[in-house]
Formats: C-alpha cells, structure tokens, sequence
C-alpha cells in the first residue's frame, strides 16, 4: 500500500466535468483506483490524506483569491502536477469575465454585491504556477486522462497529440463540413475529442483549444471571405470555452475591432 | 440524552456532493443555536456572459454550468428559446428529447445513489472504500452509470457537454444500427436496475418524516421530463412563464447560490426525485408502480432519506422508457426544425435528476440573448436542505459529534446537491459552544 502513488484530484472555478470524467471510466476505475492510493478527492471520498502527492490532477480555473493561494500550496505538495480541462488551460466558459467589467457581472446577477469576492480575471493554472502537462478538452477525453494517468505510472511521457483535429476527420472518413459551407474551428484546434463535431455534422467550436502553432487570424479572415460567418458571430466562435488560450483570445480581439471599425 | 452540551460541528468542505459546499452548526447548553448551509463555489456569472450571445449558442453555454447533468441545461435552454421563438419541434424530436432525459437521469442517479449517498448508509468514506465489501453491488452500479452514458453518447455525441443538441432538435440522427444495439444492452440493464433497488431497500433509514411541499414539472400522459406545468402536492398549477409570478429568489450573505422561496410566504419547497414520484405516481408504468410497493416507496412518502429509493426506482423506470423508444425507432425526415428569427420571451422548467430547473430568456430580432435567468434545482432545494437540519440536530442530538456531523452531511446528500450548477455553491461547520 505504501508504494502506491498517490494521487490528489483538485477543483477550482469549473463544473466538476472533468473529475467526473474519472469517474465515468466505469470499466477501468476500480483498476486505477487499485494501482495508486487515491489520498485527496473530496467529490468522491470524505477521506482525505495529506500531502506530499506523486500526482495531482487540477481542474478549473483561478477566478477566487483563495484560489489564488490555494493553488500556491497544491504545487508545493505536488511532485507532478497535470490541469486538465479547458478551464484549467484556458481559463475556460468563466474567462469571458475578462473580456468585462466584473462589477457589472456582480450586479446582473447578485441582488446583493458586496457579499461576493472574486478576482477581476479567471485565469488558466499555468499563469500562477509550473505545469508539468496539460490535458486539454471540454470536457477531457477518457482514453487521454486514462493515458496521462497510465504514462505516470509507467514513468513515461503521455502519447497526446497536439496536430490539428482535422487530421481525426480524415482519420474516420467525415467529409469536411466546411465543402457544405459550415464554419469550422478544426484546423486551428487541438484533436482529442474524435472530431465529433464535424461527424454529427457541424462545425467543430474549439472545445479543445488551439492546436501547436495554429493560425487563427487566417482561418478566421478566410470563413469571413467565403461568407460562411458574420465577423459578430466569428467573435463569439473564438471566445467561449478556451477563450483565454493566447491563440484564440488574440484573434477573438482582432476581429472585434474589425467589428467595432465596420460597426 | 443529550445533556447540556457545547459544541461546534464546522465543515468547510462537503465530500461526495459536485462542487464546494460547507456546514456550520452551533450547539449551546444541549440547544441548537446556528445552522448553516453555504454554497462557497466561486460564482461563474453565466447570466452575465450570455447576454449578446447567439440564441443559438445557449444549449453549448448553458452546459458547461454542470458536468454532472449538462443534458437538463440543453434541455431547459432548448425549450425555452423555442417558446420565444413559438417553433413547434415535431414528435420525433420530443421523443429523442426523452430519450437523452433517460441517459442523464440514470448516469447521474447512479452516480448519486452509489458512489455519493450509499456509503453514508454503511458508514464508508467512499464508495471505493465500500467497494472492498460490496464488490458486486458497486461493480452493477458502475455498469448501470455505463448504459446511461451510452444513451448519452448514442444521441449526444459524448456523455459530457454533448455536442448535438440545437435549439429546435438535433444535428444528426443516431443511426437504426445505434438504435438496435443499444436494445439488448438496455434490457440487462433493466434486470440490473431492478436489482438495485431492491438492495438499496435493505439500506437503513433513519425515522425522519417531515412534511413537504414538493414541486416539480407535471403532464397528464407521461412521467414528466421537459414538458407540462409546475405542480405541487398541495394545489399549485401553474404554467412555466408563471414562475417569477409564484416564486422569488433572495441571496444571502453565507451563500454564493441564491436561495428560493414561494412568493406568497408559502415557504421553501422540496424538488427531485421523491417530488416526482409523489407528484406523478399515476404517470408511471404498472412495472415500475409494482415495484415501488415491493421497495416500499409510497405515493406520500415524505422520509428525505428515501430519496435514494427514489432514484433507485427512476432508473428503473428511465431503463424502460429507453427501451420503449429504441424499440419503436425510425428514422426521421430531417432531426431538426426550420427556425424563424423573431425577438421574444421565453421561459421552460424541466426535469434535471436533481429537480426543476427553470430558464427564461428574452432574444432580440437578430437572435441576440437580452436577458437571461437560469434558476436552478440546487438553489431552489438550499432553503429546505437547511430546514431539514434545524429539525434533525435536535432530534439526533444525542449522537456523538462525529455521527451528528456524518448525519447532518448524509441529509445534505439526500437532495443530490450539484454545487457547481448552484453557483450561478457548498462549505459544512458543527460548533457546541
């Protein structure tokens, strides 16, 4: 017992998507939760060890100032730490908070303001401490955290592709949706999902983050002159669940002032 | 009995519920002096962002609210936005639209009532630690989860925030072949799920009844998911866009979730499972009533513990009516309705598997969300989870601190509370001063 690893699973600012997606390993949790000492992982146990951790799995983002010290205290403990999910890399669905002003926020949608403490800007995990990998998705795929955890174990570098999820369309024959005319994010981002998108017959819409050196501006200048988006609806494209990964916020905000200088 | 005693129970972060929750309880000379539920997720201020944003976009947004049940916020936000826009959606998308329902209900009561609530029965810290002792029964609730996810996948793309829902029916059709294979799967999980509740009937439940205000969605012809008016068991009945009329929301300061009363001082209400099966008895299939009396789980059962029972026999019930649509599926002309743009007011409840969840949205003529409000079941059950502790400490004050304290967490758990949607919440503190 004492050899096992152990493992912490932490949460920040998110919806619990990406913890739950351990827990919806249904066939394999029992042989996970066999191979590592699972010492802190307050959705699933009350039990909870301290730290050191061999591995702590961190989702969400950092919107809380008690997040922001918080966060401090999990990398000190942690030999290896991996964010997962797109909060977690890339601020996630909260991040559009970055793009207002908070205090707005606070008043659309608390009667009573001054009882709700919150930072100006959520922010991805790697902007506060060292990241030893990132596991990208909205929600993260089951067979990559499955392969982050195994990789660990096995002390080896995670197999996750960074290539573009177009390649996954070719991959499973799904012709490209963008022939039909709808607008599509899969060139500039990451695979990891299956392109399940483009095989239901829509537009991928970034959920996985930008891909390694994308280029977003271009993509986005070509649905513009192919007339398949307006430059509104191309804004919004880029800005929603990893609207913080550098890649897409800078092309989000080019083509808002593109917006703004046509508008 | 309990003596003069003094002490303080704090919790400041709830295990096995989705999110952050805490508990603070003071006790004084053997009397209960303080009790609080909080909610201490760090807000997320979804309505704010929505607001500019396409209606379309609202079912992809709205999900990321909640890991745990993304298919309830599809499908409140999908029916909301088609009342504003009074589309029409065709009885083929109606009965895909239940049949993803199904999915959600039995991957998320399955996760609930195995791997969160039933340890608390046993006195196990996680189901991983039950597991050791109850490897079949934790190996059939893992397989049950497994089918809810599938149905998910089937017409959702993946179980979490599924990508094929629109305003107005689905992108893409599941295949006859998807359809087909999923028969045999679903029939085993009906013997499963049969199984399961009668072992969560052998569980033991603490003698405490109250007497609840339950609330939920109702329709004359069917257990009711997404369509119908708001009832209670005690004479409401009333349409969706009467909800701001019949209900308010107030924030308190130990809350980052609102908390939701009846306007009219009728008090906090109860919502979920044990409201449905209460408030819809009759909609239930013969099968799924016989085994209700079998389980002991009657039309006015009104013990909060129960409500693991209650979902234990939801599964059942949603394994049936899985079956029921596989089994008569065709494929449709189109999955999807043509939608006409026009600026209006919408509003919807629907049936999340841990209660109501209430959207209304005003768009735009360009399609743009005005205003939105997503009142959910979390917020709306936070008042009543505090009612319920005020009445059970006194009752088991007699208990040691750690047993009062595990009691008071295990009747927070009854009602399924999914923090990370309540923070549009949790944190526990027991204090015998």
């Amino acid at each position: 017992m004492a050899d096992k690893p152990k493992l912490a699973i932490w949460k920040f600012s998110s919806c619990d998507g990406c913890q739950l997606t351990l827990l919806d390993c249904e066939d394999e949790l029992l042989s996970v939760v066999g191979a590592v000492d699972v010492a802190y992982f307050v959705e699933a146990s009350r039990e909870t060890k301290p730290g050191p951790y061999d591995v702590s799995l961190v989702e969400g983002s950092i919107t809380t100032p008690h997040e922001a010290e918080l966060i401090q205290q999990v990398r000190k403990d942690s030999k290896f730490l991996v964010s997962i999910g797109a909060c977690a890399t890339g601020g996630g669905i909260q991040a559009l908070k970055n793009y207002a002003d908070v205090s707005d926020y606070i008043n659309t949608v608390y009667a009573t303001p001054e009882y709700i403490s919150t930072l100006d800007k959520a922010t991805p995990i790697s902007d506060h401490v060292q990241v030893d990998f990132e596991l990208r998705g909205c929600p993260i795929d089951k067979g990559q955290l499955l392969e982050v955890v195994n990789a660990l174990l096995y002390n080896r570098r995670p197999n996750i592709p960074t290539h573009s999820v177009c390649i996954e369309c070719k991959r499973r024959f799904t012709p490209c949706v963008m022939v039909r005319g709808i607008p599509c994010l899969g060139p500039v981002t990451q695979a990891g999902c299956g392109a399940i998108c483009p095989a239901h017959e829509r537009g991928c819409y970034g959920c996985f983050g930008p891909m390694e050196t994308p280029n977003a501006a271009s993509l986005g200048q070509w649905l513009l002159d192919k007339g398949m988006i307006s430059e509104g609806d191309l804004v919004r494209l880029f800005r929603t669940f990893n609207s913080d990964a550098p890649a897409f916020r800078d092309a989000s905000i080019h083509f808002e002032k593109e917006v703004q200088r046509d508008g | 009995m309990a003596d003069k005693r003094n002490t303080t129970i704090e919790v400041d972060y709830l295990a096995r519920v989705e999110g952050e929750g805490n508990m603070f309880i003071e006790i004084k000379d053997g009397e209960l002096q303080e009790l609080r539920f909080g909610i201490h997720e760090p807000p997320r201020f979804f309505e704010a962002f929505l607001k500019d944003r396409k209606f379309t976009e609202a079912p992809d947004i709205t999900a990321r609210i909640c890991g745990i049940c993304p298919v309830a916020y599809q499908m409140s936000s999908v029916h909301a936005m088609e009342d504003a826009l009074q589309a029409q959606i065709t009885p083929w998308i109606r009965e895909m639209r239940r049949f993803f329902y199904c999915g959600e209900h039995i991957q998320s009561h399955i996760l609930h009532a195995y791997l969160l609530h039933a340890p608390d029965f046993l006195g196990y810290e996680s189901s991983i630690h039950m597991a050791a002792d109850f490897p079949k029964e934790v190996e059939h609730g893992l397989q049950l989860k497994k089918v809810g996810n599938e149905i998910m996948e089937i017409i959702g793309g993946r179980a979490v925030h599924p990508i094929n829902i629109r305003v107005g029916g689905f992108y893409k059709a599941p295949t006859r072949k998807q359809m087909r294979d999923i028969i045999p799967v679903l029939e085993k999980a009906r013997e499963m799920a049969r199984e399961s509740c009668k072992w969560v009937a052998t569980l033991p439940f603490p003698d405490f009844d109250r007497d609840y205000t339950y609330v939920c969605v109702h329709h004359p012809d069917e257990y009711a998911f997404s369509e119908g008016n708001i009832v209670s068991n005690k004479g409401l009945n009333i349409p969706a866009s009467a909800f701001n009329d019949t209900f308010e929301e107030i924030h308190v300061e130990h809350s980052n979730a609102l908390h939701c009363r009846f306007r009219d001082g009728g008090g906090c209400y109860h919502m979920g499972p044990l409201a449905r099966i209460v408030n819809n008895f009759d909609q239930l299939p013969d099968d799924s009533k016989a085994l209700a009396d079998e389980i002991g789980l009657t039309r006015n059962v009104m013990n909060p513990f129960k409500s693991i029972l209650a979902r234990a026999l939801e599964t059942y019930y949603c394994t049936g009516e899985a079956l029921r649509i596989a089994k008569e599926y065709e494929l449709p002309e189109q999955p999807y309705i043509d939608l006409d743009v026009k600026a209006g007011i919408g509003h919807a409840m629907t049936e999340a598997p841990r209660g109501g969840l209430y959207h209304r949205y005003r768009i735009d003529d360009e399609g743009l969300i005005k205003e939105a409000q997503l009142t959910i079941p979390t917020s709306q059950n936070q008042a009543m989870i505090e009612d319920d502790l005020r009445d059970f400490v006194p009752k088991f004050m007699h208990l040691s601190d750690d047993k009062l304290q595990w009691h008071c967490e295990q009747a927070i758990r009854n009602y399924d509370p999914c923090i990370s949607c309540a923070t549009h919440f949790l944190n526990l503190t027991v204090k015998r001063s």
